[in-house]
């Protein structure tokens, strides 16, 4: 451990805020980003959900902004540490997107536009946990926050939430994405610390 | 990796800026350019790391000088900039960094461009330059929001005025002192050209900054025909850490 | 910054990987495994707001390198480099 700064105390939350261990309070919106933020023209966005070589399903963003779409109301934690809470999102439930999509299939690999993955159980993304997202906070989803549409699981760490998202591969075996085989816990429940590979 | 240094000196040189001088027994000298990365440890453990050019001179003398600026939202920055008092210590792991770095044995006219606090490694070489006794031809162009939001304005006017191979241009961008002749705005392709070395004269360029200052000056640079190994570029931004 | 510059360049990882290499990486020369171009490692463009810290070429931003500091343990992953060439004088 470092030597003790005096008085340094580091961003605090206050004690009467329930929070994931680690993780402090924060009211902006931090921007986080491995690489250049993708530009995608409405006009050629896609999101496809596919097994192996085979698309099961694909819509492009008319189809998508045609299903049943529901306003969410999550906190949402970071494995940076901060948790920002009441965020209000407009998204398509992924149990509306899976609807008739027949598989055994137990796991999920994320694709993102640029070359960012996540993988979680497919039953992680099920029974109303996980939205693809495209408004936030009452407005079009910012490009730098994920627009046009972002993947939404606020229950894991929010690198699970792949932003630019363009389509869900199901799997048999599990296969780890961009942080999850550099260190990054495979699964990432912030309310168990799961931070990092071993936690 | 870490070694200590105990705060000898506080000194604020604008209301959102302060420069820390720092005593380090086991200093082993730096270059003008390089930076330290500056770690802070709470009681309980959780750390913070950030990263600051050194200001200072190269010499013999075991100090080491960073001017920090106090962002609005930092976790570290409003500590070093109000909490931070004389006898204090901070761990330091440096100096850091090779290539945006001024070596006194460089005789080449050298052009600096610094954005906002991107002066502070700039200033490391030009008061190396000083100490060393350099002939170097320097000019630095220096593009600041307000008057007051620039660092160094006097010692930057002494040394000019005491030395015909130092030059000076200021460049504001939101407001200008009263009858300045260029109205406020961003550096631009003719300044640039104006206050620059012309390009044949074959300068090494150092251009500090955030981000966007350094991608439009250095592009200045080039479009007067610098060419792209004698640019050298140091970005400035947020480099939030926890380790 | 605006969501289109929200990099920063090779000088700002020199201290994370100062704990992994021995010699400073900011002045080595590398090159993009992807498009070919040799550049000094400072002149990389650096994404340090993520949980890791990511080094993507300047011409055609594909990954060169990327670190993470885990708690006990470090990844480097340096794929996108065909090399990185150190001064070793």
């Amino acid at each position: 451990m470092g030597a003790i700064s005096r008085g340094f105390s580091g961003r605090r939350s206050a004690t009467d805020v329930k929070l994931p261990p680690g993780q402090y309070l924060t009211t902006d919106f931090p921007v986080l980003s491995a690489g250049p933020t993708p530009r995608i023209a409405l006009d050629k966005w896609e999101f496809t959900i596919g097994e192996g070589t085979n698309v099961l399903k694909r819509w492009n963003w008319k189809s998508f902004r045609e299903l049943p779409a529901e306003t969410i109301t999550v906190d949402i934690h970071c494995v940076t540490r901060w948790s920002k809470l009441g965020t209000v999102w407009e998204g398509v439930s992924l149990d509306t997107l899976f609807a008739g999509v027949k598989t055994d299939a137990e796991f999920a690999l994320v694709h993102s536009y640029g070359d960012y993955s996540t993988n979680l159980p497919l039953e992680d993304l099920m029974s109303t946990q996980a939205w693809i997202a495209f408004r936030f906070d009452d407005d079009d989803l910012a490009p730098e926050h994920g627009g046009p549409a972002r993947l939404l699981v606020p229950h894991l760490y929010f690198w699970k939430s792949a932003k630019w998202v363009r389509g869900i591969t199901l799997m048999h075996e599990d296969h780890p994405g961009f942080w999850e085989n550099f260190g990054y816990h495979n699964y990432g429940d912030p309310w168990r610390e799961q931070r990092y590979q071993g936690d | 990796m870490w070694r200590v240094g105990t705060v000898v000196m506080l000194h604020d040189e604008t209301t959102t800026a302060r420069t820390i001088t720092l005593e380090v027994p086991d200093w082993p000298g730096h270059l003008a350019g390089q930076h330290v990365d500056v770690r802070l440890t709470a009681a309980d453990g959780y750390s913070a790391v950030r990263t600051y050019s050194i200001a200072s001179a190269t010499s013999l003398e075991k100090r080491v000088e960073l001017t920090v600026e106090r962002l609005p939202n930092g976790e570290v920055s409003p500590y070093l900039t109000r909490q931070v008092a004389v006898g204090d210590r901070l761990e330091l792991r440096g100096p850091i960094g090779g290539w945006f770095v001024w070596r006194t044995e460089q005789t080449e006219p050298v052009q600096l461009i610094a954005g906002g606090s991107g002066l502070v490694p700039l200033m490391a070489m030009i008061r190396s330059r000083a100490a060393f006794g350099s002939s170097a031809p320097f000019r630095l162009l220096y593009s600041v929001r307000e008057p007051g939001a620039a660092f160094y304005c006097d010692e930057l006017r002494r040394r000019s005025e005491n030395d015909r191979s130092l030059s000076l241009t200021y460049a504001y961008t939101r407001a200008t002192p009263k009858d300045w002749p260029r109205p406020p705005g961003r550096i631009d392709a003719a300044l640039v050209e104006e206050a620059a070395w012309p390009s044949k004269i074959i300068p090494t360029c150092y251009v500090c900054g955030p981000t966007p200052f350094v991608e439009s000056a250095a592009g200045f640079l080039s479009a007067c025909g610098h060419a792209a190994d004698k640019i050298k570029t140091e970005r400035f931004g947020p480099t939030g850490g926890r380790k | 910054m605006s969501a289109q510059m929200n990099y920063l360049d090779g000088n700002a990882a020199a201290g994370e990987l100062s704990k992994i290499f021995a010699i400073d990486v900011t002045a080595a020369q590398g090159q993009c495994a992807h498009c070919g171009t040799k550049k000094r490692f400072a002149e990389a463009h650096l994404y340090m707001q993520c949980p890791g810290l990511v080094a993507r070429c300047c011409v055609c931003e594909h990954i060169l390198l990327r670190f993470a500091d885990v708690r006990h343990r470090a990844f480097l992953d340096l794929r996108g480099m065909s090399y990185l060439c150190f001064d070793t004088a």
